[in-house]
């Protein structure tokens, strides 16, 4: 099965050196959106294989486990494969357009191939090191992916990116030494049992630097201010992309770590995950409430729904963890969504600062439409993906008597209604402060195709898990459940004997 | 020799927290190039140190003899250094053309991207007159 783990990460790695050779004519793009299609066959094969037979893992080099680098997918490995590949299909369909021919010529789809290749080799790496090493291929192309351009606010947003992403990386680094000093493994599978033999109280200190290296990468409270920083300035396709992806990397290296490594002290660890919860989720809802430019509100919404998917995480019972996997999912597809529709209302109204923005309901109402469905699943609206995804969340708290946290998660989704009507009342109910009409008419048939489909795709998915949440539902439980008993990763990876 | 190791990275990494809270980017490049060498340390020492042991395997053997020097930390420190070059290669063209289109080092006042409540007041109401 080595081919099967293999395959989604060398696709994309093949796609971004035929898309680097070719990036001076047009075909680059189409080798972009073929390598994503291919990898979203691949993802949906890899899915299959894990569903029908458990966790599948694969030695790199014919070096047993754990001396080699092993390759290995469970249920949420795989699933977040696949929701990667899905988001890179509607992204590399956008960016037909999006992308103009400049940044193709600096090399925006031989970079974006490569982010893609980061995002899929740390969910189904089994090797501490080599994640690490997936963080960075990750990390060194979304600093080319954000500055590329080169306009000023770009690179004062890349300033705050890459320093403090930069920080966070060191104590990633400095974290996985000390473990290794403490257990002599890196292999994933065989530090959850490896661990077990060290000092608690070590092993807690070093638990927290992982806590602050994943959370930096995850924009929790109080380590996301690079994400409001930058997530504005670059150009749709790009943020779309990093808003539906990256923060969530650090979401699932965060889960791995703390369900599967670190935990031997959860009243400890995870009340602290609890507490940063809560409050990345109000700080992240009131930077939103502040603002009045319509990406900037989504990079802010972001932020508190993180907290949203840490919570889960940090309550530790199945239902829980259902609520999380669940969360991650929805959370992908409908945040991407809005960065992309953001980018149409853009273009046709020329501006996301909402006061220089409005007519889109009259003008556009297919945008409209559109836009209603995932601002209002983010929100929690009944019976869109988000509604399914909250509700789990806040019955797991209130099992376990968790009023304060479950208050938290239900005040904040009013607020985030708030601001999901601010952006509504202002770009899409309010004439145009020009009278001009923005009507989807103002773009080009073909530009119209390349941006609307990813989007109408993109809000289906969303209004398909919210029609029928029973099978997602069900595969959150099996893919919880694998988190919570990790024997089955461990026997995959260390074979029979461990 | 654990403790004078222990004591560098300590040393190293205090004053490379020094310079990353100067308020200045050059300076902060700085800070995380000395601060990313004193993680490549622990990860040196956490392999255990050993004196004149090379990891050699004897003609004809198929293991080295016991208490060789560890080679796995070498090889992440090894990778980790590369990666930290390209990082830092990055990081120091960035901080320039900062410097040439902000005019500015200093991250407080660097706000482009982020204006203060008034000058975004204040660039909304001269585009109106204009």
């Amino acid at each position: 099965m080595s081919w099967l783990l293999a395959t989604p990460l060398a696709l994309p790695f093949a796609t971004a050196v035929l898309a680097f050779l070719l990036r001076h004519g047009p075909s680059g793009r189409w080798i972009s959106l073929g390598g994503s299609v291919a990898l979203l066959v691949v993802a949906l094969v890899l899915m299959q294989a894990v569903l029908s037979e458990g966790v599948i893992a694969a030695q790199m080099g014919g070096w047993p486990a754990p001396f080699g680098i092993t390759l290995v997918a469970d249920l949420l490995s795989a699933v977040m494969v696949l929701i990667t590949a899905i988001i890179a299909v509607a992204v590399a369909g956008y960016a037909l357009v999006d992308a103009d021919a400049e940044m193709e010529r600096l090399g925006y789809h031989a970079l974006f191939n490569v982010l893609i290749a980061g995002v899929v080799g740390a969910f189904i790496t089994g090797d501490l090191f080599n994640l690490y090493v997936w963080f960075e291929v990750m990390l060194i192309s979304s600093f080319g992916l954000l500055v590329l351009g080169g306009r000023p606010e770009q690179i004062d947003g890349g300033v705050k990116y890459v320093a403090l992403n930069l920080v966070s990386t060191i104590m990633f680094l400095s974290g996985i030494g000390l473990l290794y000093g403490m257990t002599g493994a890196l292999n994933l599978a065989d530090l959850a049992s490896a661990v077990d033999a060290s000092d608690p109280a070590l092993l807690t200190v070093v638990a927290v630097l992982f806590m602050i290296a994943f959370g930096v990468k995850a924009a929790l409270f109080p380590l996301f201010f690079w994400l409001p920083a930058s997530y504005h300035t670059p150009a749709f396709a790009v943020s779309a992309v990093f808003a539906g992806l990256l923060t969530k990397v650090g979401v699932y290296a965060l889960m791995r770590m703390f369900t599967l490594v670190f935990d031997h002290d959860t009243s400890f660890t995870h009340s602290i995950l609890l507490w940063v919860a809560a409050l990345t989720m109000v700080t992240g809802v009131l930077g939103a409430a502040a603002q009045t430019d319509m990406r900037k509100i989504l990079s802010f919404h972001i932020v508190s729904q993180i907290g949203y998917m840490i919570m889960g995480l940090a309550l530790l019972t199945p239902l829980a963890l259902v609520g999380a996997v669940f969360y991650l999912v929805h959370h992908i597809i409908v945040k991407a969504n809005l960065f992309l529709i953001a980018g149409v209302a853009q273009r046709l109204t020329g501006s996301t600062e909402l006061s220089r923005i409005g007519g889109l309901y009259k003008s556009a109402p297919l945008l409209a439409f559109l836009f209603f469905i995932p601002a209002f699943s983010l929100a929690g609206f009944p019976p869109l993906s988000g509604f399914w995804a909250k509700f789990l969340l806040v019955k797991a708290a209130l099992d376990v008597e968790g009023w304060v946290i479950a208050a938290v998660a239900l005040v904040v989704g009013l607020l985030t209604i708030y601001s999901m009507t601010k952006i509504w009342a202002a770009a899409f109910w309010e004439p145009h402060p020009d009278g001009m009409a923005p009507a989807l008419t103002r773009l080009t048939a073909s530009e119209r195709g390349a941006l609307l489909w990813p989007v109408a795709g993109l809000a289906a998915m969303t209004v398909m898990i919210g029609l029928m949440p029973e099978p997602f539902v069900a595969f959150a439980e099996r893919a919880a459940a694998q988190l919570l008993d990790p024997q089955a990763y461990i026997t995959a990876v260390l074979g029979d004997g461990s | 020799m654990e403790v004078l190791l222990a004591l560098t990275i300590g040393t190293v990494t205090a004053a490379a927290v020094y310079l990353m809270l100067a308020g200045h980017m050059l300076r902060f490049i700085f800070g995380l190039v000395l601060i990313s060498n004193a993680a490549n340390l622990t990860i040196f020492l956490a392999g255990r140190l050993t004196e004149g042991a090379p990891p050699l395997i004897a003609e004809g053997a198929d293991a080295p003899v016991a208490g060789v020097a560890n080679a796995l930390p070498q090889a992440l420190v090894l990778t980790a250094i590369v990666i930290g070059f390209g990082l830092f290669a990055f990081a120091i063209v960035l901080v320039f053309r900062a410097w040439s289109a902000l005019g500015t080092l200093n991250p407080d006042e660097m706000r482009l991207a982020e204006p203060r409540n008034e000058d975004a007041e204040n660039q909304l109401s001269q585009e109106v007159k204009t």
